[in-house]
């Protein structure tokens, strides 16, 4: 009955960014992006065998620049969406995506280009078939042989700035995508297999001050109509119909929204989360109260995610190093748990009296995890297996982790 | 002079001797009458039988009634010589003329008397004539008087008959039982001639009772009659079927419902008085009357009176504000309507005392509606009392009305009008702790707007710390002037002099649960959570509460905690010798309650602070553009004024909060700190990230170093002390700075500035926090984050930032 020890498995790189294959169903995949400003930044392709507790990677090489956010196409496994670093050198040269090897020239490159510029850009990819599940054998050389992304197109975003995040369209068929930029909402068609991208509208948050998005999120209700994103301290759905905004929460934190999430199975219930260390949980409907408010971090909290099907479980990832897994019932969509069938024949039978199921089950924290050292900035639960999250902090330590057996078995039975 | 002679009574002549002069005095008179007799020639007869002495038939006796003078003359001639005859002559002329002369008074004095006869006759005629008129008169009279005298045996026949009858009836027992009512028994046994007078006198009283009756009520003297019918009620029951009685009680009846009538009229009209009611109606009673419709009608008048006491004090109480104070009314409705209402009920008890429980009942029922009423404007003019602030007067007129109703209380234990007074006094207590706990959280609330008055209007000046100790003591003791006052204020209620001050709830559960829960223990824990309320403002980015508002509530809340409540608490155990034996908050509860709100407001105020400098750290992070940055001549003016906002907060803190303990550092000087950090440190760095396989000795090291040093925990509960606070807020400052600089991208010179402004920081930071090997750490991270971040990373040479740091 004891839990598996968590799974850690290190990058070389600094890394922030972490995803699911969404549209893997079998395996349990996650990708990394790592951040480097020196050396060719890499996709990490986690490949974890829950039966061995191995974990398999390959690497794909993402020479364009350092990635500050990636997201898997729900409808395709080989594609996904990547926002990186660009430097704009004002004296035209375009530095950096061109070096490919070598630390001597790469130094020299940066002495002119002192005055040059960072942008954020976007672009969706594919990943080379060579590295598709299954299809390597040994990763131990995986990063002398390290593959290439193929782009499949660019975001143009030269007139909209920064782009902080790509989301697909949850359950279509991986031809929508949103994309934040700056101040900007921007609703791409991707088209001709993904190949091509045309902005099919647009939004933009007007107001006083700098106004950047920061997160956003697609909510799977409504047929996909709704986004919701986050900035500043404020929480805004989007209606990607007509591309205006339907609600907002003004200061939903006391300081910045780092992140938010949409409950898979309540259709007006969404976490956020912030540099005021808490996770609040809102029903859309009614935006002056959260619903609920968590305060267990002791310092900003970076992500949040609902989990896929049991949406009382809910994972919040910080910058005290800490990822929590908290048990949020009386506001999910199964506030009295299952029944728990009396004849059912298990070895908890003993040890867990009738009554149990009686006493309506409480709001707690499930578990603190404390495998990272240093800040925790994504944490995202597996798309195969819903017992299965990672978390990934910025000294490039990803961690996998289990819930707990016993509270897995409760949520079950 | 015939009935002077016909009328000799055997005793009319007393002075008469029966002997000698008895038997003289006839002898003389018949010869004075014989001479009478003879002159007139009568009475032959009655000389006849007496023995006279001479011959009364001797013819010679001058004086016999047969002298013969010739006779005599010859006698004389033959045997007498001449000298004799001429003596004889001579002495027959002298008798002759003496005689002559005799006769001659005699005429005349017979005369006279006839002429005076004659006019007393023809007076007497006279008189009798008159006499005669008068004799008609009474004649007359008379015949008047005996007409009357036989209407009245006419008329006093039937009443002769019925004392015939009386006097032959069953005597013995009528004896016995007629007369006074009180006297029934003692005259039971002595059928004497005694009991007979009394019965004859008792019959004498039941035969005039109509007219004394009568003669009463037309007097109005209501009590005479009724006691009169009431003596004689019962005998005339008994004795209703002789006639005689029968007839008296019918007449009886008919002036007692007439008196009855009298007697309701005026029990009606009612301007009389409450006694003379009463009397009325015992008079009433007395005859009998129906009581239950008596009572009833009693209460009826009654209440109107006390109705209209009543409306007069509605009337008082009014829409405008009330005139009178609470006193004066509760006084007006004591005397008034409470008055009232216990003579009403005393009259009641005392003359419906037969009614029994019925009557008592029907009685309880009216004074609990008319008291709940009464109760009702009590308590509404009590409510208007409940603003005020003056607890002294609102006492008095509660004992004063809980006094006055204490007597009724105990005429009506069955109303509960005094459980239903206690009641009112004992809420009105309740209230007036609620007001009292009111006005101390006013007061509290108060003092903060002074609190952050104080704290804005200095600020304006440019004065720094205005004076915060002073503040707070200022708050504290005002808080406590305030405690003070309000116990004292309720304290009034459990005075001795008090009435009500010995009910079980003002000796027991007013004392703990009232004025220590509700009250003392109540005000600290709403101060506590006013403070906490602090911590939870939703504006924690506009930061509406200034944090020395925090900083001094945290203190307050401590220094409750270290001394204060266990004052407050034990002062009001001394005031209010808590006899109850109900659970009462313990001590140390309240002052956990009070150490967390410190705690939690302390945190509070390193997280705004915290907040405040990390928001210009932020800011000058996210604004700059590191890629184009020159290189550093200066540390950058942000960084400074960190520095000045942690000194002013280190003062500010140090006002309160004591200092704190720190790390020991070893033997290390500061410098020498400085030095360890700025050369061997630095160098020991960054030294491996110039050469080509930097990357994972970065990671490693830094990761190496990581596993010997304590995991930092941003927003960690702090300490009650000076340091602590510091340390907290220099944290989250810090951390602020690594996570920001960690979204940015450096240029060389980005990273060199970085390098001045962190090492700025750590000359400044370190004396603040009380282990300085955490600014280190921090600050490392910083840079090391920073170096990460850069894609061209040359760091300073120390002594170059050094002196940069020196020259400010």
């Amino acid at each position: 009955m004891e839990d598996d020890a968590p799974v850690i498995y290190g990058l070389e790189f600094q890394a922030r960014a972490l995803t699911p294959q969404t549209a893997e169903t079998d395996a349990i995949r996650f990708l990394v992006g790592t951040q480097s400003l020196k050396y060719d930044n890499q996709i990490h392709i986690i490949d974890f065998d829950d039966e061995n507790n191995i974990i398999n990677k390959n690497v794909l090489l993402h020479q364009v620049g350092e990635i500050w956010h990636i997201s898997a196409s729900p409808a395709d496994k080989g594609v996904l969406a990547t926002c990186y670093n660009k430097r704009m050198d004002l004296n035209t040269h375009v530095v950096g995506e061109k070096s490919e090897t070598g630390s001597v020239p790469f130094h020299g490159g940066w002495e002119q280009a002192s005055d040059s510029k960072v942008l954020t850009c976007a672009a969706v990819w594919r990943m080379p078939k060579e590295v598709e599940p299954g299809s390597h054998e040994s990763p131990d050389d995986a990063s002398s042989t390290a593959h290439t992304l193929e782009l499949l197109c660019h975001l143009d975003n030269t007139a909209h700035g920064s782009m902080a995040c790509v989301v697909w369209e949850p359950t279509g068929d991986g031809k929508k995508v949103i994309s934040l930029a700056d101040n900007h909402i921007l609703l791409w068609d991707l088209q001709e297999s993904s190949s091509q991208a045309v902005l099919a509208s647009s939004a933009s948050l007007e107001g006083k001050g700098q106004l950047k998005f920061t997160s956003g999120r697609w909510s799977p209700h409504h047929n996909c109509t709704q986004v919701a994103t986050a900035n500043d301290t404020a929480v805004r759905g989007w209606d990607t119909r007509s591309m205006s905004q339907i609600y907002c929460i003004e200061n939903a934190h006391g300081q910045l929204v780092r992140d938010l999430d949409f409950n898979p199975n309540k259709q007006y219930y969404l976490a956020s989360c912030g540099d005021d260390c808490k996770v609040k949980f809102w029903d859309t409907r009614n935006v002056t109260e959260p619903v609920k408010t968590l305060e267990e971090h002791s310092h900003w909290v970076w992500n949040v995610r609902y989990n896929h099907s049991h949406d009382q479980l809910v994972l919040t990832g910080s910058s005290d190093s800490r990822v929590i897994l908290s048990n949020m019932v009386s506001i999910s969509s199964e506030p009295f748990g299952h029944l728990v069938d009396d004849d059912d024949l298990s070895d908890q039978e003993e040890r867990r009296p009738e009554d149990k199921s009686q006493e309506p089950p409480q709001d707690s924290v499930i578990a603190t995890y404390e495998e990272h050292e240093d800040s925790v900035y994504a944490v995202d639960w597996s798309s195969a297996d819903p017992w299965l999250f990672a978390s990934l902090s910025y000294d490039g330590r990803l961690v996998i982790n289990r819930v707990p057996r016993a509270l897995k078995y409760h949520i079950l039975l | 002079m015939a009935a002077a002679a016909a009328g000799p009574g055997p005793g009319s002549a007393p002075g008469d001797s029966p002997e000698g002069p008895e038997a003289e005095a006839p002898e003389r008179r018949r010869k004075a009458h014989g001479m009478l007799k003879v002159y007139y020639g009568l009475s032959e007869g009655e000389a006849a039988g007496r023995p006279a002495g001479p011959d009364p038939l001797d013819p010679i006796d001058l004086n016999g009634a047969h002298f013969d003078p010739e006779v005599y003359l010859d006698k004389l001639r033959r045997e007498c010589p001449l000298a004799q005859l001429m003596d004889s002559e001579t002495d027959m002329v002298r008798q002759i003329r003496a005689l002559d002369s005799d006769m001659q008074t005699l005429v005349y004095e017979n005369y006279n008397k006839f002429i005076s006869a004659t006019d007393t006759i023809r007076k007497m005629k006279n008189d009798f004539r008159k006499m005669e008129d008068e004799m008609d008169r009474l004649a007359t009279n008379m015949a008047v008087i005996t007409d009357f005298s036989a209407r009245i045996s006419a008329t006093l026949q039937d009443r002769h008959e019925r004392i015939t009858k009386l006097a032959g009836g069953p005597q013995p027992r009528a004896g016995a039982k007629v007369g006074h009512p009180q006297s029934f028994g003692a005259n039971t046994t002595s059928v004497g001639p005694p009991g007979v007078h009394a019965l004859l006198r008792k019959l004498q009283f039941l035969f005039e009772l109509p007219s004394r009756l009568t003669k009463c009520v037309e007097l109005g003297a209501y009590g005479q009659a009724v006691r009169y019918q009431g003596r004689a009620r019962a005998v005339l029951q008994q004795y209703q079927h002789l006639p005689s009685f029968r007839a008296i009680q019918d007449d009886c009846q008919v002036i007692t419902a007439r008196l009855a009538q009298q007697l309701r009229q005026r029990f009606r009209e009612g301007g009389s008085g409450a006694p003379e009611q009463a009397e009325c109606v015992e008079l009433l009673l007395a005859l009998g009357e129906p009581a239950e419709e008596l009572c009833e009608e009693f209460l009826a008048h009654g209440r109107g009176r006390l109705e209209e006491e009543l409306r007069s004090l509605e009337a008082e109480l009014g829409p405008s504000p009330p005139a009178p104070d609470v006193l004066e009314f509760t006084d007006r409705g004591g005397s008034g309507f409470v008055g009232g209402l216990c003579q009403v009920a005393a009259a009641y008890q005392e003359l419906f005392a037969a009614q029994g429980a019925a009557g008592a009942e029907k009685l309880a029922a009216f004074a609990r509606e008319l008291g709940g009423r009464y109760f009702a404007l009590v308590e509404r003019r009590l409510a208007q009392e409940q603003g005020g602030s003056d607890n002294s007067l609102l006492v008095r007129a509660l004992d004063r009305f809980h006094r006055r109703l204490r007597a009724p209380g105990a005429l009506l234990a069955a109303a509960g009008l005094a459980e239903a007074a206690t009641e009112i006094v004992e809420r009105v207590a309740r209230e007036r702790l609620g007001h009292h706990l009111q006005g101390l959280r006013a007061a509290f609330l108060g003092c903060l707007t002074d609190v952050r008055q104080a704290l804005a209007a200095p600020r304006l000046a440019g004065k720094e710390g205005p004076g915060l100790a002073e503040l707070l003591a200022n708050v504290a003791s005002s808080i406590l002037s305030h405690i003070k006052a309000s116990l004292a204020a309720v304290h009034l209620f459990t005075a001795k002099e008090v009435s009500f001050s010995n009910k079980p709830y003002f000796r027991g559960e007013f004392c703990s649960q009232g004025v220590r829960e509700g009250l003392i223990v109540g005000f600290i824990r709403s101060m506590c959570q006013t403070a906490q309320s602090f911590c939870d403002s939703p504006g924690e980015k506009g930061g509406a509460t200034p944090p020395a508002l925090l900083l001094l509530l945290s203190r307050l809340c401590l220094d409750y905690e270290t001394a204060t409540i266990s004052y407050i608490l034990t002062l009001t155990d001394e005031q209010f010798l808590v006899q109850d034996q109900s659970p009462v908050t313990p001590v140390s509860t309240l002052c956990a309650e009070a150490r967390e709100t410190a705690r939690r407001l302390l945190t509070h105020y390193v997280k705004v602070q915290g907040l405040v400098i990390s928001q210009m750290l932020r800011k000058s992070v996210e604004t700059r553009d590191w890629l184009s940055t020159l290189e550093p001549r200066n540390v950058r003016a942000v960084m400074k004024r960190v520095v000045e906002d942690t000194t002013a907060i280190d003062v500010q803190v140090g006002l309160l909060y004591e200092e704190g303990v720190r790390k020991a550092q070893s033997s290390d000087s500061s410098k020498r700190t400085f030095s360890v950090y700025s050369s061997s440190r630095q160098q020991g760095r960054y030294a491996p990230s110039y050469t080509p396989s930097a990357p994972m000795d970065t990671n490693l090291l830094s990761n190496i170093q990581k596993l010997f040093s304590e995991r930092i925990d941003v927003f960690s509960p702090v300490e009650f002390n000076k340091v602590s606070v510091l340390t907290g807020i220099i944290k989250i400052s810090l951390k602020t700075l690594l996570e920001c600089v960690r979204l940015r991208t450096f240029g060389r010179f980005g990273l060199q500035q970085v390098q001045v402004d962190c090492h700025f920081l750590q000359l400044y930071l370190w004396r603040f926090v009380a282990d300085e090997e955490l600014v280190h750490l921090l600050l490392d991270e910083v840079v090391a984050s920073a170096a990460l971040r850069c894609p061209d990373p040359v760091p300073m040479e120390p002594s170059v930032v050094e002196v940069i740091c020196e020259r400010g």
